[in-house]
């Protein structure tokens, strides 16, 4: 049995469906993060699940209990808000301090597990400073330890890390884990960010207007994306257009109307035109005529710790991400083979017949 | 090489002129319209006074002596300052939430209720006492709705109920814009978080919402206060002729009684202590909520 579980759950805005037929079910003490880009209802999802926007239909589960018309105020759900959303005329410690009070903790307990609470997040030391006084990063902790000293059933993170800097953001990003991990809350986070959703979920749910359409482990969702849009939303990939020559266990695709591809694809039958998915760091470069294609490197970037390449081939123009390991990388210009294993292109499902 | 290491001096000496050319056309007009008058009301207000001669030009203390020991004057600033306290009060009570209730309305009602609340701007204060005197009146609408619920008839026009009820209506605005621009200001997720932390939608208001609009509400209750105590045609059109505030005794005094030295006394009197109320309010207010709102 699901701790917390949509069924269903519709939201209509008049005759625009902001969410659409919505199924998910969460375990206990699971991270599973919304991902989807702006505008795909992952946000009034979650509003839905907090009681800030009414469900057309379906039901929101909680623990047994259907939710899903109960006031805000009587879920319990700790929510960090992307605004985090504290209280400016409160301290720190008030801030945390709120929930209790409303819940009607003794005094002592409260100062207790505020003080806890604010450990958890390395805040103590500023428990008497005002949220204006305090950074960005400093401003997020105080509304996860907000959120987090109720302990609720669920956290509902929306876009938390969206108004901090790339480096405070890989940070927290770990520490969003760690903390998670610690105190054991199932967790939903609503983000647009790939990266930052497969690095801490358990499960990330892919959403495309209003619809939820994959949801799996990260890795899954990288290694199998199920769409075309999913392929290329979360991380890059090369998509390659073919027709199948020849079907069976392992089909062949002629892509670029040349270059004769083999990969596992079971269901499909010859003449279809398929679109295959080749992630660009599972392909090799080699020296020229090596490998199962050769091509030209059209232009090359730097990016740290990778060298991206352009190479123009037979099967049209494929990016190739390659280590840094510290050799001299291939000249732009240059003519060069690219290799590959064949179970890392894949086949697109459902996106079958789309021509060519 | 001179020249050129010269040259950014006269720039400088410009740059730090453009403050004051800047603000030149609004001081100029502020002295002109605010202080001069001001000034000579100021000097009026020690000059003697003879009901059979006129002014004298000589230097007296009389005519505050007179304001500051006569019961009649201490009756009269003591009937400005509750009215106006009174009619601040209301519009807090009645601005505020309206404000509120306002800030909540969706996208066309919102702007077609605020243009309702700021209306009342647009009509004269002195049609709008008139309208007053009528709904108020002996034989006015009023009294006609008392009298069919079979409900003994009141005077109400001539009170300080008329002032107050006439006060608030023309005040209120100045209440509601102040709060609503707070309003705007605040954080629409601070509701959300405080009901997600089980808080009770009156707590919402009174711990979260209200603290955040104090500010607003204390700017309300200035520019209230301030043109309440101040102000002429409501006592005077709806108070009637007996029923005196102090911007209407300051009218007398300088029309009717010709005694213009005691009118100023009287004035600039009502303007120190509106000065010193409002001051020691605002301070005290303002520390109250310094520290957290900053």
């Amino acid at each position: 049995m699901s701790f917390l579980t949509l069924a269903n759950v519709n939201k209509s805005y008049g005759a625009t469906r902001a969410v659409a037929d919505m199924n998910l079910s969460v375990d206990k003490g699971e991270f599973v993060s919304l991902l989807g880009p702006s505008g795909c209802g992952k946000t009034t999802t979650l509003q839905m699940i907090a009681g800030f926007c009414e469900v057309t239909s379906g039901q929101v589960t909680l623990d047994g209990r259907d939710i899903t018309h109960a006031k805000p105020n009587t879920r319990g759900l700790g929510i960090v808000f992307q605004s985090y959303a504290l209280f400016p005329h409160m301290s720190v410690y008030d801030n945390v301090s709120f929930g209790l009070e409303m819940r009607r903790v003794p005094k002592e307990e409260r100062a207790e597990r505020v003080k806890a609470a604010l450990a958890l997040v390395h805040l103590e030391a500023h428990a008497g400073r005002y949220p204006r006084e305090l950074s960005g990063g400093q401003r997020q902790r105080v509304a996860l330890a907000r959120a987090l000293v109720i302990t609720p059933p669920v956290l509902l993170l929306d876009e938390p890390l969206s108004n901090l800097d790339a480096k405070l953001r890989e940070e927290m990003q770990f520490e969003l884990r760690q903390i998670q991990r610690k105190v054991g809350t199932t967790t939903i986070m609503v983000t647009h960010d790939q990266t930052e959703a497969m690095s801490i979920s358990d499960r990330v749910v892919v959403m495309e207007a209003g619809r939820v359409t994959q949801i799996d482990q990260p890795h899954r969702l990288y290694e199998h994306p199920q769409t075309r849009f999913i392929s290329n939303f979360v991380g890059k990939a090369n998509l390659l257009e073919g027709r199948v020559t020849a079907a069976g266990p392992w089909a062949t695709v002629e892509v670029g109307g040349r270059v004769q591809l083999e990969l596992e694809a079971p269901g499909v039958s010859e003449g279809d035109t398929v679109v295959l998915s080749l992630r660009p760091e599972k392909i090799r470069l080699l020296s020229q005529a090596q490998g199962r294609i050769g091509g030209t490197v059209k232009e090359r970037f730097f990016l740290g710790s990778q060298w991206l390449y352009q190479v123009s081939t037979a099967a049209g123009q494929l990016a190739v991400v390659c280590p840094n390991d510290g050799t001299a990388p291939a000249e732009e210009g240059a003519n060069v083979g690219l290799d590959w294993a064949a179970q890392q292109v894949r086949l697109l499902p459902g996106a079958q017949g789309v021509p060519a | 090489m001179s020249s050129a290491a010269a040259a950014p001096l006269p720039v400088r000496a410009a740059a730090s002129r453009t403050p004051w050319l800047l603000s030149a056309p609004a001081f100029t007009l502020f002295a002109c319209l605010l202080l001069v008058p001001l000034a000579l009301t100021a000097v009026l207000s020690f000059q003697v006074f003879d009901h059979a001669t006129g002014l004298k030009n000589s230097f007296t203390l009389a005519h505050y002596a007179a304001v500051l020991t006569d019961d009649y004057y201490h009756g009269i600033f003591w009937r400005t300052l509750w009215i106006s306290a009174l009619t601040t009060l209301i519009c807090v009570l009645v601005g505020a939430p309206e404000a509120y209730v306002l800030s909540r309305m969706r996208s066309p009602w919102r702007s077609i209720l605020l243009l309702v609340v700021l209306a009342p701007l647009l009509v004269s204060v002195v049609v709008r006492a008139f309208g007053w005197s009528m709904l108020l009146g002996p034989e006015g609408v009023v009294n006609q709705a008392m009298r069919a619920l079979g409900l003994p008839s009141m005077r109400i026009l001539y009170t300080e109920a008329a002032v107050v009820i006439a006060l608030v209506h023309v005040m209120l605005p100045f209440m509601v814009i102040p709060v609503w621009t707070s309003l705007q200001k605040l954080d629409p997720g601070v509701e959300d978080a405080a009901l997600s932390l089980q808080a009770s939608h009156f707590t919402t208001l009174r711990r979260i919402i209200f603290p955040q609009v104090l500010p607003g509400i204390l700017s309300g209750s200035l520019i209230v206060f301030g043109l309440s105590a101040s102000a002429f045609a409501i006592p005077g059109l709806l108070g009637g002729r007996r029923l005196k505030m102090v911007a209407t005794v300051v009218y007398d005094e300088y029309l009717h009684e010709l005694n213009w030295p005691l009118g100023a006394a009287i004035a600039l009197t009502l303007l120190l202590a509106n000065l010193a109320i409002m001051l020691s309010y605002n301070s005290m207010l303002e520390r109250s909520y310094k520290k957290s709102l900053g």
